[in-house]
C-alpha cells in the first residue's frame, strides 16, 4: 500500500474540498478540515501499526520518476525516525484545528483560506519527513515557508508582516546555504558514479575534508536557523510572538523539528567526518541555547514571546542530544522532539485561550485567573510542569535521557545544561504566579472557563503527556533500533562504565 | 528477597484518590474528604499487613519486591518501574500513612470552612501517593519521580491560599530552592551511571565496591545538595520558613513529619556511597551540624509559632543528617530520631493549628497566654511533644536524640569532640526556645487581641493531637527497648560493630539533661519573670536583631543569587535585543545598501529579495543544465 502518497495526498484532497465550499459558511471549512486531518491521523496511525520495528531500513518507499533529465525523483520513505514525527504531526494537526477554531476570525484573508493554507501545510508536513531525495526535501523546505508566511501575515496578531517577513528572510538564507551545498552534491555525484538526488548513494560520496566541512555547514546552518540554535535564533520569538497560537503550534511543534531531523538525517548521514569535526563546537551553541533560551524567558513579558524562547532552550537539549554520539543521548533527543510538540502546544494553546478572552498577552495583566477560570489557570499550570519536565510526565524521560546520554561522554556540558532545569522552574513559575495566583487583576472578573469544544482539544495533549511520561517504551521501542543504528554508522559505541575490577 | 505483587497498592489507592478529586471537580465536594481519608487509612492498613508479614519472614527474606514495568530502556540505560519494601522503606511507610491518616482526620474540621476543602484533599492524598513513591522506588530514577512528585504536592500546599502575593511567593521560592537540590539528585543519578553503569539502588550497592572513591565521593556530595534541598539544611535552607504559608496541618505532614526528613532517607539508602567517601560523609556531618544550630538559633527570635517550629524541624532535622554522616553507628539512630520527631512535632504542629484555630487564626505567640486553661487538651498534648523534643526521659526524644549526642562524641578523633559538643549546645538551645514557645503561648497573662475568645478544638482535632502524644511519649522506649530498631535495620548496614566509647552512655544522659535544665531555667528567667509584651521590644541587641532576621539567609540569598541573576537576564534581553538581532537587522541593512529605516526596508525588502532569488535559482539551474548536458 502507497502510505506516504495516501498520506500526502490526504490534506490536499481536504483542501481542494474547502476551496469549492461557500465562503460564507465558515463552520463547513472549519468541519471540513477536522475531519480531514482525523482522516490523516487515523491512517498514519495505521501505518504505523504496519512499521517493522527491528528493520533499521527505510521502510514504505514508493518512487516516482519526476525531473529525468536531472536525475530527479519524487522519492519517498521513512525510518523510525521520520515515523515518529510524521506521527507527532499528525496527531498536532486535528488538536490545532479544533483548539483554534475561531482563530482565523479577524485575519486579513477569509477563513476558507486559513484552512486550506493550514492543510497544503500538513501534506508539506508529512513530505518533508518522507522525502528520500534530496531535491524532493529541499523543494518542501522551501515551499513550507509559503503557508506559513501567509498563515503569520495573514492571521497574527501585532507586527504580523514585519515578523512574517522576519521569518522569511532567515529562512531563505539558510535555504540558500544547504542549496548550494545541495548543487554541490549532485556535481560530485554526476562525477563519482553518475547524477542523483537519492540520499542513501549521496551518503556514499567520496569527499575531501575541506569540501565536507563546507557543505556540512551550509546544511547546518539552514537547519539552525529552521531549529532555532543560538545565534540563529532572533527570528523564532518574533514569530511565535506574532502568530496565531495554532500557527504557532504548528511552527514550534513541527516546523522546527525539520531542523533538527536535518541534522541527524542529512548532517550525520551525508558528513559523517565533519560532524564529528564541528561537534565541539555545536555542543557549545546546543549548551548556550539552553541557557541562553531559559533566561530570555525569564525576562519576557509577553507570554507568546516566553514560550518561544523556553523552546530555543529545549531545542538546545535536543541539539546537545543528537550530537553527544550516544544511544542515550540520541534516542533522548527523538523522544525530545514528539514530546516537546506536546508541551509546546500545551502551552500555546492555553496561552491562547487565555489572550483571546483578555484580549492581550502581556503577563502581567493576567492575574488570580486560578480562582476566576480554574480549569483553564490548571490546564496552563499542567503545560508548564510539562515544560519544565516534572518526572513523571513525558519531558522528563527526554530531557534526562539527553543529559545522561551526553554526561557518560561530555560530563561538562551534561553539568552546565543541567543548570537549565533550575531555570526552567523559574521561567515557568514566574508567569504562573503572575498570571494564575495573587488577586483576580480588575478586568478579569468575568473571564469565562474552558468550553466542552476546549476541553476535548487540550485533553488528547494531556493525556499523551502523562501516559509517555510513565510508559515512554511504545515510542522508545520504535526510535531505539534506528538510533542505535546512526550512531554504530558513525562509528561511535557507547563508553563503557569506568567500573574497576578489583 | 521475595516478590510481592501488593506494593503498588500503597501507592495506588492515595494516588487514585488525588485523581479522582481533581478530575471529579465539584460533584465531589461533599463525600471528596471521607474519601481520601479513607484512602489514606488503606494505605496504612496494606503497610500493616505487609509489617506483620515481614516480621514473620528471616531477615535476609524480608526485602519485598515488584516490577511493574519496563520504564526506560535505552542501550544499556535499562530502568524498571520497580517497587522495594524493605526495613527502611517499611518505617517510612508507615510513618507517611500513619501520621498523614491521622492528618487527613485532623483536617477534616480544621478545613471545614475552607470552600476548596476537598482541593486541599486531593493534593493531601497526591502528596502521600508521591511520597510513597519517593521511599518505594528500588532505583535514584523512580525516587525521583516522587521526590519531584512530593516537591509539587508541597509547592500546591504551600501556595493553597495563593491569592494572598506572599504566599503564592513562598510556594514559588520552596519549589525553585528545592529545584537545586534536585539537580543535584539529576547529576548524581548520571555520575551513577556512568561510573557504575545502573542507577539502582542494588546495582549501586554491588558496584559501589568496584568504583574509584573520586566518583563515589561526587555521587555523595551531589546526593548531600539534593538532601540539603528537599530537607532545608544549609545553605539551601531558607525555604521552609516561609513555607509555614501552608494550611498548619501541611506544615505538620509535609514540612515536619515527612517530606522534609527525605533527605535523611537518601542519604541513609545511599549508606553504600557514603561509607566508601569519607570526604563525603565529613561534609554531611558539617551540613547537619550547622543546620542543627543555625536553626535552633532562628527558633530563639520566632514570634509566629510556626515559624518557631519550622525552625526548630531544620535543627531537629540537622540533627538526624548529622547522625547519617557518622555512617554505620548513626544511620539507625537517624532513623529513630526521624520517626520520634515525626510523632511529637506533628503533634506540636496540629496543637499550633488547634490554637491558631481557637485564636481566630493568630500566630504572633505574643498575643497568646494563659491559654492551659482555656485549651487543656491542646495543652496537654503540645506539652508531651514538648517534654518529648527536649530529651525529658522517659520521652522518646530523650532516646532519639540522646543516642545521637552519644554516636556523635563515639564517633573518634577531635571530630567527635566538636560535634558532641555542637549536638550539646544544641539541645540547650532548643530547651530553651521551646520553653519559651510553651511560656508564651500556654502560662502567664492574657495578651489576646479584642473579640478573641479561645476555645478547645473539637473532638476530630484533638483525637489526632492525643494520638500523637501518645506516639511522642512511648515510640522512643519502644524502639529503644532491646535496640529494637537497631536490630530490625541492621541488616542493611555493614556495621562492623566496633566503635571507640569516648563516653559512657550515662555521661551523656547526664552531660544532656544538664544542657536542658540550662535552657530551660533561661527561657524561664526570661519569659516567667516578667510579664511578656504583645509587641516584640526594639531595644534588644544587635545579635538579637541579627537572628530575627533568620541571620540573613534571604538577604545573602538575594545579595548573591537573585540579584546577579535579576542583572543577567536583564543584560541578556538587552543583549539580544541590541546586538544579536540588531547584527542581524544591521546585515540586513547592509545587504540593501540603504540607510532609511527599517520598516520601509522589510516591505520593499522581500520584493527585492524575491527578485534576487529567482535570478539566483535561474543562474542555479542554468549551471546545473550545463553540468548535466
Amino acid at each position: 500500500m502507497n502510505w506516504l502518497t495516501l498520506l500526502m495526498f490526504l490534506p490536499l484532497v481536504g483542501a481542494a474540498v474547502v476551496s469549492v465550499l461557500p465562503k460564507a459558511n465558515e463552520k463547513a471549512a472549519k468541519q471540513a478540515a477536522l475531519i480531514t486531518t482525523v482522516a490523516v491521523l487515523l491512517v498514519t496511525i495505521a501505518m504505523t501499526l504496519n512499521f517493522e520495528r527491528e528493520n533499521v531500513g527505510v521502510q514504505f518507499v514508493e518512487k516516482y520518476t519526476w525531473i529525468p533529465s536531472f536525475g530527479i525523483n519524487f522519492a519517498v520513505g521513512i525510518d523510525a525516525i521520520a515515523l515518529v514525527l510524521i506521527l507527532m504531526s499528525t496527531v498536532l494537526a486535528p488538536i490545532v484545528v479544533l483548539a483554534g477554531w475561531n482563530e482565523a476570525h479577524g485575519g486579513r484573508w477569509s477563513v476558507k483560506t486559513f484552512y486550506i493554507l493550514i492543510l497544503v501545510l500538513e501534506t508539506m508536513m508529512i513530505g518533508v519527513f518522507a522525502a528520500t531525495d534530496l531535491f524532493l526535501f529541499y523543494v518542501i523546505f522551501e515551499a513550507m515557508l509559503i503557508p506559513v508566511y501567509f498563515l503569520i501575515g495573514g492571521y497574527g496578531t501585532g507586527e504580523r508582516a514585519a515578523a512574517a517577513v522576519k521569518f522569511l528572510i532567515y529562512s531563505l538564507v539558510g535555504g540558500l546555504l544547504m542549496l548550494a551545498s545541495i548543487i554541490a552534491l549532485y556535481v560530485m555525484s554526476g562525477d563519482q558514479f553518475g547524477h542523483t538526488f537519492d540520499i542513501n548513494e549521496l551518503s556514499q560520496l567520496q569527499m575531501s575534508s575541506t569540501t565536507q566541512n563546507l557543505l556540512f555547514l551550509g546544511f547546518f546552518i539552514a537547519f539552525a536557523i529552521k531549529a532555532p540554535v543560538w545565534p540563529f535564533h532572533t527570528w523564532l520569538p518574533d514569530a511565535a510572538g506574532s502568530a496565531s497560537p495554532g500557527t504557532s503550534v504548528l511552527l514550534l511543534g513541527v516546523l522546527d523539528k525539520v531542523g533538527t531531523f536535518g541534522m541527524i538525517r542529512y548532517c550525520l548521514t551525508l558528513f559523517p567526518e565533519a560532524s564529528k569535526t564541528f561537534t565541539p563546537l555545536i555542543l557549545i551553541l546546543a549548551v548556550i541555547s539552553i541557557l541562553y533560551g531559559a533566561f530570555l524567558a525569564i525576562g519576557q513579558k509577553d507570554i507568546k514571546r516566553l514560550i518561544a524562547y523556553t523552546s530555543i532552550s529545549h531545542f538546545g537539549f535536543i541539539t546537545l542530544g543528537i550530537f553527544a554520539m550516544t544511544s542515550q543521548g540520541h534516542s533522548g533527543a527523538v523522544l525530545y522532539m514528539f514530546n516537546h510538540a506536546f508541551s509546546t502546544a500545551a502551552l500555546f494553546l492555553v496561552a491562547g485561550w487565555m489572550i483571546s478572552r483578555r484580549g492581550s498577552s502581556t503577563i502581567s495583566d493576567f492575574g488570580g485567573l486560578q480562582r476566576v477560570t480554574p480549569v483553564l489557570a490548571w490546564s496552563f499550570f499542567f503545560a508548564g510542569l510539562s515544560s519544565l519536565a516534572l518526572p513523571g510526565l513525558s519531558s522528563f524521560v527526554s530531557e534526562f535521557l539527553v543529559l545522561v546520554g551526553t554526561f557518560t561522554r561530555y560530563p561538562v556540558h551534561a553539568i552546565i545544561a543541567t543548570f537549565g532545569i533550575v531555570l526552567a522552574a523559574l521561567y515557568i513559575l514566574i508567569p504562573v504566579q503572575k498570571a494564575l495566583h495573587g488577586p483576580t487583576t480588575p478586568g478579569n472578573e468575568n473571564l469565562k472557563d474552558l468550553n466542552l469544544r476546549e476541553k476535548i482539544a487540550i485533553a488528547p495533549v494531556v493525556a499523551i503527556i502523562v501516559a509517555l511520561g510513565f510508559y515512554p517504551s511504545p515510542l522508545l521501542t520504535i526510535i531505539n533500533p534506528a538510533t542505535t543504528n546512526i550512531i554504530a554508522q558513525l562509528g561511535f559505541t557507547d563508553p563503557v562504565p569506568s567500573i574497576e575490577d578489583k | 528477597m521475595s516478590i510481592s505483587n501488593s506494593l503498588v497498592y500503597l501507592i495506588g489507592l492515595p494516588f487514585a484518590g488525588a485523581a479522582i478529586l481533581l478530575l471529579g471537580g465539584r460533584r465531589t465536594d461533599k463525600w471528596g474528604h471521607l474519601l481520601a481519608t479513607a484512602l489514606s487509612g488503606s494505605s496504612f492498613v496494606v503497610g500493616l499487613y505487609h509489617l506483620i508479614q515481614m516480621v514473620n519472614r528471616p531477615a535476609e527474606m524480608r526485602p519485598t519486591s515488584q516490577k511493574l514495568f519496563e520504564w526506560i530502556s535505552v542501550g544499556s540505560f535499562n530502568v524498571d518501574a520497580g517497587l522495594l519494601l524493605d526495613q527502611l522503606s517499611i518505617c517510612f511507610v508507615l510513618l507517611i500513612t500513619g501520621v498523614g491518616t491521622l492528618i487527613h482526620i485532623y483536617s477534616i474540621a480544621y478545613m471545614s470552612e475552607d470552600r476548596d476543602r476537598r482541593r486541599f484533599f486531593a493534593y493531601l492524598n497526591l502528596f502521600i501517593a508521591a511520597m510513597l513513591l519517593l521511599v518505594l522506588g528500588d532505583s535514584y530514577l523512580s525516587l525521583y519521580v516522587g521526590w519531584e512528585g512530593v516537591g509539587l504536592a508541597s509547592y500546591l500546599l504551600i501556595g493553597f491560599w495563593n491569592q494572598k502575593p506572599a504566599y503564592a511567593t513562598a510556594s514559588k521560592k520552596a519549589f525553585v530552592m528545592n529545584r537545586i537540590g534536585d539537580m543535584g539528585l539529576s547529576l548524581a543519578i548520571m555520575i551513577a551511571f556512568a561510573t557504575m553503569g545502573t542507577v539502582s539502588f542494588a546495582g549501586v550497592a554491588e558496584q559501589a565496591d568496584n568504583t574509584s572513591e573520586a566518583a563515589l565521593t561526587a555521587m555523595g556530595i551531589m546526593l548531600l545538595v539534593a538532601a540539603a534541598g528537599k530537607s532545608a539544611q544549609f545553605p539551601l535552607q531558607a525555604w521552609l520558613g516561609d513555607a509555614m504559608a501552608g494550611p498548619t496541618p501541611v506544615s505538620a505532614l509535609i514540612h515536619a513529619a515527612t517530606m522534609v526528613t527525605a533527605g535523611v532517607y537518601l542519604i541513609t539508602r545511599s549508606n553504600f556511597v557514603f561509607d566508601a567517601a569519607p570526604t563525603a560523609q565529613l561534609l554531611v556531618v558539617i551540613v547537619g551540624g550547622i543546620t542543627l544550630i543555625f536553626g535552633a538559633l532562628i527558633g530563639t527570635a520566632k514570634d509566629d509559632i510556626k515559624k518557631a517550629l519550622a525552625a526548630s524541624t531544620m535543627s531537629q532535622i540537622g540533627y538526624m543528617i548529622l547522625a547519617t554522616g557518622l555512617g554505620p553507628i548513626g544511620y539507625a539512630f537517624a532513623i529513630m530520631h526521624l520517626i520520634t520527631h515525626g510523632f511529637f512535632k506533628a503533634g506540636m504542629f496540629l496543637g499550633a493549628g488547634s490554637v491558631m484555630h481557637g485564636m481566630n487564626d493568630e500566630v504572633n505567640m505574643r498575643k497568646y497566654g494563659a491559654l492551659r486553661h482555656f485549651m487543656p487538651i491542646t495543652f496537654v498534648t503540645f506539652g508531651i511533644g514538648y517534654l518529648a523534643i527536649l530529651g525529658v526521659p522517659p520521652f522518646a526524644g530523650f532516646y532519639s536524640k540522646d543516642m545521637i549526642i552519644e554516636a556523635a562524641f563515639n564517633s573518634g578523633g577531635i571530630q567527635a569532640i566538636v560535634l558532641g559538643s555542637l549536638t550539646l549546645i544544641g539541645a540547650a538551645i532548643t530547651a530553651f526556645y521551646m520553653t519559651r514557645v510553651m511560656i508564651l503561648t500556654f502560662t502567664g497573662t492574657k495578651r489576646w487581641d479584642e473579640g478573641v475568645e479561645p476555645h478547645e478544638s473539637p473532638w476530630l482535632m484533638w483525637l489526632p493531637m492525643a494520638v500523637l502524644a501518645v506516639g511522642s511519649f512511648t515510640s522512643g522506649y519502644l524502639l529503644y527497648h532491646n535496640k529494637a530498631l537497631y536490630k530490625w535495620l541492621s541488616p542493611l548496614f555493614e556495621d562492623h560493630g566496633e566503635h571507640e566509647e569516648l563516653l559512657k552512655p550515662i555521661v551523656v544522659s547526664a552531660l544532656a539533661l544538664t544542657m536542658v535544665a540550662i535552657g530551660v531555667s533561661i527561657a524561664v528567667y526570661k519569659y516567667m519573670r516578667e510579664n511578656v509584651e504583645s509587641v516584640a521590644p526594639d531595644n534588644v541587641s544587635r545579635f538579637t536583631k541579627f537572628v530575627r532576621k533568620d541571620l540573613m539567609q534571604d538577604q545573602f540569598n538575594e545579595k548573591f543569587f537573585m540579584r546577579p541573576g535579576q542583572l543577567i537576564t536583564k543584560a541578556l534581553v538587552t543583549t539580544e535585543d541590541v546586538v544579536v538581532d540588531g547584527s542581524v537587522r544591521g546585515v540586513a541593512r547592509m545587504a540593501i545598501g540603504s540607510g532609511s529605516g527599517l520598516r520601509g526596508l522589510q516591505n520593499g525588502f522581500v520584493r527585492s529579495y524575491a527578485a534576487l532569488i529567482l535570478v539566483g535559482a535561474f543562474a542555479l539551474i542554468a549551471a546545473i543544465w550545463v553540468v548535466v548536458s
